[in-house]
């Protein structure tokens, strides 16, 4: 297996395993809580480390999952108080964790290699180089396997489980209600999120963890109302992200995690603008074919509430113009939408609502009285 | 108090202190806004998000002089907080999923140009990473006078706009009844803001920037219920975290100054809240533990 190809693998598998629980944390609106754990992991990794002193030791990605779940603990903890607000207490508690580990890591492994150079930027890059040997047979990147097993379990826990998380997410109360304990389920997928992001910081580097996480979903979100569906789709954006970011990192000779996270900005500028019911060119043109149906509608009532009284003078274009304050091309425009439709037709020059007109205009007043 | 002798004749250490006392009592100001407010973690999102912004300005210039680099973080922060304006208008995506998405997309487009930056035969470019860490030691004295300027400023259009912040703040729906332009202020305010955080970059650095500014505010809103109170009291803790850390970090070797002045001004936060008289939480245990006997002893009487 080519080096391009493994890490293009690495990519894929890492931005899968980050979309799916990043999905719930965006419904849940705990987005910023992935910032605040991917910050905090290099507090466990420098315990751990400090414990052990093996860098290669299996304690350091326990000491980090912990110190994930204890960060959100604590935010929690603190926000319980009502002494300070959510986003208060997530910013205090994060920032002070991870100036501990910097400290630590400043002064007590001055020697070894772990820098906050790796753990905040990572580099994919440098990835191949470790490979994984099994009995003396080089069979791949070692990253490549535990992106891999990332993936799977991640995959298996919420398959297993997406009833439990579905629920507990849009419902604590009926979750509750229902015999599930929705306190449980939080804190088994923040243990999650936090295994998820000790495996991808590694190789992405801990604040693009976040874009790998939030943005794929968030992107989702504007297509689809389906969990399931969303899901899918955030795992799908997450791969594609991957590549083209791989690809284009190679193509502009910079850093692969940096190009990654660019891409899924792009893919999500790209959703925003242009996705068919929530993107943001059909919101304004939803908008303006409301305002211009609200025209006519409103043009359509003067004239029939004025028409049985035979106050034709109310009628005529400058006097209608005057008491909607509209100007003539709104007037005229609104007018020829309304001719074309049928609604409307001019006699000597004044404009009067046909009998389509009439049950338009009988319709759009019901409608308003039910408001 | 005797290694503080020869500390204060000492250039780097004057600078240090100055600059990180200086950032103190502006991220304590305006942080007591942001706190107020709930947008805490706008500080965490803008200060990544003046990562390309710095690197850019790098690219363009090819210059290292602090205040240019100063202002493409400036618009890229600006940028980004727009961004997350109009994503947040525009959708139904909740401003938390929009920071956190604004925010490691510009850090990682910040990274990209850095590797990018790396090849240019410009050899200057080492140095742009201090912006991501912070290194207070590398602050000058005309760095100093800068951040005192802008500063000055700072405060000054603060206390100017004091009652209409004030209003805004706390409600703005009043606000905007009695003829305010919300719109205006919201803005003006965010702006004051950002240029709170890229202040204080170059000293704490992205990451622990957030801190900078909501720890002083949640201590300071623990001691007291009136918004000036609050705001001075906000400004002299940020001070005083910005001084102990310089010292600290100076008297022991190989400690970094920004991490040290997070934990400063967090222990201040945390003794603010166990022991503050009213809100803290001792007082509150009190309180109920007295309501409890005061049951107990009443309890008795009835029967």
């Amino acid at each position: 297996m080519t080096p391009a190809l493994e890490i293009q693998l690495i990519a894929v598998f890492i931005s899968m395993a980050c979309a799916l629980p990043g999905a719930f944390l965006v419904l849940r609106r705990m987005s910023m809580m992935s910032d605040s754990i991917t910050h905090t992991i290099l507090l466990g990794i420098v315990l751990a480390f400090l414990l052990t002193h093996d860098l290669q030791s299996p304690l350091l990605i326990v000491g980090a999952a912990l110190i994930g779940v204890v960060t959100v603990w604590l935010t929690e903890m603190l926000e319980k108080t009502r002494l300070v607000t959510e986003d208060s207490a997530i910013g205090i508690v994060f920032s002070l964790l991870f100036s501990i580990a910097i400290i630590l890591i400043t002064r007590y492994t001055g020697s070894v290699h772990l820098d906050t150079d790796s753990v905040l930027l990572g580099e994919l890059a440098f990835a191949p180089f470790n490979r994984m040997v099994v009995a003396g047979i080089d069979i791949g990147a070692k990253a490549m396997y535990i992106s891999g097993v990332l993936l799977m379990i991640n995959i298996i826990l919420i398959a297993v489980f997406f009833k439990e998380l579905k629920v507990c997410t849009f419902d604590p109360m009926l979750a509750a209600v229902l015999g599930f304990s929705p306190a449980l389920v939080h804190y088994a997928l923040m243990s999650l999120v936090s295994l998820t992001a000790v495996g991808a910081f590694e190789a992405v580097g801990s604040v693009l963890v976040v874009a790998f996480m939030i943005a794929p979903p968030v992107t989702a979100y504007l297509l689809t109302d389906d969990l399931k569906k969303m899901l899918i789709l955030s795992s799908a954006f997450g791969a594609l992200n991957g590549i083209l970011g791989y690809q284009a990192a190679v193509a502009l000779d910079v850093s692969i995690a940096g190009s990654m996270a660019v891409m899924t900005g792009l893919l999500f500028l790209a959703v925003f603008t242009f996705a068919p019911k929530r993107g943001l060119i059909s919101l304004l043109l939803k908008k303006k074919k409301q305002q211009s149906e609200f025209a006519e509608n409103t043009l359509l009532m003067h004239i029939c509430s004025h028409e049985p009284h035979k106050q034709i003078s109310e009628n005529a274009l400058h006097t209608i113009a005057a008491r909607l304050r509209w100007d003539k091309k709104k007037l005229t425009h609104t007018i020829c939408l309304l001719q074309k439709s049928g609604k409307l037709t001019m006699v000597n020059g004044i404009p009067a609502a046909t009998a389509k007109g009439k049950d338009c205009c009988k319709i759009f007043v019901e409608s308003l009285g039910t408001l | 108090m005797d290694f503080l002798v020869p500390l204060l004749g000492d250039y780097t250490f004057r600078t240090v202190a100055l600059g990180a006392a200086l950032l103190g009592i502006v991220s304590g100001v305006l942080g007591s806004f942001a706190v107020l407010r709930q947008q805490s973690l706008l500080g965490d999102g803008i200060s990544h998000a003046a990562l390309p912004g710095v690197v850019t300005a790098f690219l363009l210039t090819g210059s290292k002089n602090t205040e240019i680099l100063l202002l493409g973080a400036l618009i890229s922060g600006l940028a980004a907080a727009y961004l997350m304006i109009t994503i947040v208008r525009h959708s139904r995506i909740k401003f938390d999923s929009a920071l956190a998405l604004v925010m490691s997309v510009f850090f990682g487009l910040g990274l990209a140009l850095l590797t990018w930056a790396q090849k240019t035969p410009n050899a200057n470019q080492a140095g742009l990473k201090r912006f991501i860490y912070g290194q207070a030691s590398t602050l000058l004295e005309r760095d100093i006078v800068m951040m005192a300027a802008c500063g000055a400023v700072l405060l000054l259009l603060v206390a100017l706009l004091w009652k209409e912040f004030k209003i805004f703040s706390f409600d703005p729906d009043f606000a905007q009844s009695i003829g305010f332009d919300t719109t205006k202020l919201n803005l003006l305010l965010s702006f004051l803001i950002v240029v709170a955080i890229i202040i204080g970059l170059q000293t704490v650095g992205v990451v622990l920037m957030s801190a900078m500014l909501i720890a002083p505010g949640v201590a300071a809103r623990q001691w007291s219920n009136q918004l000036w109170l609050m705001v001075m009291l906000s400004a002299v803790f940020g001070a005083l975290s910005g001084v102990l850390g310089a010292v600290i970090s100076s008297a022991i070797p190989s400690m970094p100054t920004g991490p040290v002045i997070v934990v400063c001004i967090s222990v201040i936060a945390t003794i603010s809240l166990l022991f503050a008289p009213g809100r803290g939480i001792l007082h509150k245990i009190y309180r109920q533990l007295k309501a409890r006997s005061l049951l107990q002893v009443e309890g008795r009487d009835i029967s």
